[in-house]
């Protein structure tokens, strides 16, 4: 990736983690550390990679993206407001009454939200529907599907590995959110799900393992999705990501997996993004910055 | 006290006529897709993977995986009928159910086979007496109960025509067929079999304990007896004029199914009537206990199921 491409990259990046944390601040509840640690893959995709049309939500050919570990909303919610979804502004509704932000995706109030999600195991087997649907048609999109590492404790996440494989669904890419934390603590300690690359290869997945806060290897990750396109084979990256990524006080903390900044917590977290005074805007305005 | 008489019809599966239906609609509409969770064979979804493989896909003895890549073809726009033994289609994937199909009104139609007690010799692991009761609670929700094959094939086709999710619970056994071919079905739709302007009794039943109704009904007219039989065959939702005037003509009200008392026909009845018209309801099902191994005729014996034991059990109640 040439340094520009990188710097414009990063600095989406740093608007959407800061969007985030307004987000989750202003709800005063949600899932900061997860948000975080997903949104570098998250946006990398919506940004390069997949085609859509917010203008046309339904539009036939638009790759799809679907968010397993749907508690990681607040970082779908911020991309699709980026990419142009619906205005910035109802970004400040998430998790109210009658917002379209729900608490876990809701395919049924938020365009571009492909399928509702939130029940942990079931984004990725309606991933392999859609899959398989556009298999079947010979269409030529792509389905991504985003799930946490501790979501995969779940049965239902291997009936869907098996069924990806037996059905050839080589337009099917399975990122795991790979933070090495869950609600109760280090997944390893909850109940192992290690080592997941060699679980993903013996489910006949083509496997990559990227550092999933790498741009250039995120890139590569998609380039290695793209190469196994026409072989009939689903990819599988396992994405080692840190949770609560770049807020120092939130980073490998699986406390942050479900508990919203306060106001101080907040302003201390904007000042690490190097964007404090974007507290101000959110507080009066709403989001009215330029991006 | 006579003996109850059982007339001779002609017998046909619920599932061998789902199995037909489906080819002939696969036929007309390229976008329906069947799944199945290794059991075409018996839930006849192997008709349409022969006629049409390409639209058919085995997903394997994973049925919560199943209900998933069902709900995201038709999030894709297809109309995809799902089948397995009613218990494994409803009971072990109900959250999927829940959130991936329900919640989002999508396009899948759950025609599961093997449904209550009649499935028989397999016993109490494989005797789903508890589906309609769960799937009742969802929002969206369609629920349809064929009486014989007949309905079961106007029933297949109204679900693939309802947009929005959609339970049809069959059976295993052949079962008499009770209506001709002028039958037609919609949602919301209850039959009234047998009628009287002013009845002792009126038996509200569905599915196979339709027939066992008719039986019933038929010896108490012939004894004198005013009675209503009515084949609820649309529990979700529920035809309420037609059962509330029902009760209104009639001094008892009996249903019948074959599941639990808690929370099926029987449930949604009393919810109904106690709301709109309170009355006596007496509610014949299997009595909040589980199933058990035996042919399906000494299971409808042994729990009380048959005409004969309606019979004798609603004469001692109108005595």
């Amino acid at each position: 990736m040439d340094e520009q491409k990188r710097i414009e990259f990063e600095k989406e990046l740093n608007s959407l983690r800061r969007d985030i944390l307004l987000m989750l601040y202003e709800a005063k509840s949600g899932h900061p550390g997860g948000s975080l640690s997903a949104i570098s893959v998250i946006s990398y995709l919506f940004l390069n990679v997949m085609r859509f049309d917010p203008a046309n939500p339904l539009w036939e050919e638009r790759d799809r993206f679907i968010l397993s570990k749907g508690h990681a909303a607040p970082a779908l919610y911020a991309i699709l407001a980026r990419v142009g979804y619906f205005s910035p502004k109802l970004l400040k509704t998430l998790r109210k009454l009658g917002s379209p932000l729900q608490g876990h995706p809701d395919s049924r109030k938020l365009p571009g939200v492909e399928s509702s999600t939130g029940s942990l195991g079931q984004g990725i087997s309606i991933a392999g529907g859609i899959a398989l649907a556009g298999k079947m048609e010979k269409k030529s999109y792509n389905v991504y599907t985003l799930l946490g590492d501790g979501e995969i404790q779940e049965g239902q996440v291997w009936e869907a590995l098996m069924a990806a494989s037996q059905f050839k669904l080589d337009n099917l890419c399975i990122f795991i959110d790979n933070n090495g934390l869950q609600i109760d603590g280090p997944v390893s300690m909850v109940m192992n799900v290690d080592p997941i690359a060699d679980k993903l290869r013996s489910f006949n997945l083509a496997t990559m393992e990227i550092d999933g806060h790498n741009p250039d290897e995120i890139e590569n990750a998609f380039e290695f999705f793209k190469s196994n396109k026409g072989k009939g084979v689903p990819t599988g990256i396992v994405s080692h990501t840190i949770k609560g990524k770049c807020v120092s006080f939130m980073e490998n903390k699986s406390e942050w997996h479900g508990v919203a900044p306060s106001k101080e917590e907040v302003e201390k977290a904007l000042d690490e993004l190097g964007c404090i005074e974007s507290l101000e805007d959110w507080l009066t305005e709403g989001i009215t910055w330029e991006r | 006290m006579g003996k109850v008489e059982k007339k001779k019809l002609e017998m046909q599966a619920t599932r061998d006529a789902y199995g037909k239906t489906l080819v002939e609609l696969g036929t007309e509409n390229h976008n329906i897709v069947v799944m199945d969770a290794d059991l075409s064979a018996s839930t006849r979804t192997e008709l349409f993977a022969k006629k049409f493989p390409e639209r058919f896909f085995n997903m394997g003895i994973a049925e919560a995986n199943m209900i998933g890549y069902a709900a995201g073809m038709a999030l894709s726009g297809k109309i995809v009928f799902v089948s397995t033994f009613a218990i494994f289609a409803t009971l072990r994937p109900f959250e999927q159910i829940r959130n991936a199909v329900a919640a989002q009104n999508l396009n899948v139609k759950i025609a599961a086979t093997h449904a209550g007690i009649s499935v028989g010799e397999d016993g109490l692991s494989h005797q789903a007496i508890e589906d309609v009761a769960i799937l009742r609670s969802l929002p969206n929700m369609h629920i349809f109960i064929p009486a014989d094959s007949v309905s079961a094939v106007k029933i297949v086709k109204e679900a693939a025509r309802i947009n929005g999710p959609v339970y049809i619970r069959m059976s295993r056994p052949k079962t008499p067929i009770i209506y001709d071919e002028t039958y037609e079905f919609n949602a919301g739709q209850a039959n009234i079999l047998i009628d009287a302007p002013e009845a002792r009794v009126a038996m509200l039943a569905t599915g196979n304990m339709v027939y066992e109704a008719m039986v019933c009904g038929e010896k108490l007219r012939s004894e004198g007896i005013p009675v209503i039989v009515v084949d609820v065959s649309s529990i979700k939702p529920i035809n309420k004029e037609l059962i509330v005037s029902v009760a209104k003509r009639a001094r008892l009200v009996v249903t019948l199914e074959e599941h639990t008392i808690v929370g099926g026909l029987g449930g949604a009845v009393c919810e109904l009537l106690s709301e709109e018209y309170p009355t006596k309801v007496m509610r014949i099902g299997i009595n909040d206990v589980f199933g058990e191994s035996g042919t399906p005729s000494a299971l409808f014996q042994h729990f009380g199921l048959t005409a004969e034991h309606i019979y004798r059990k609603l004469i001692k109640e109108l005595r």
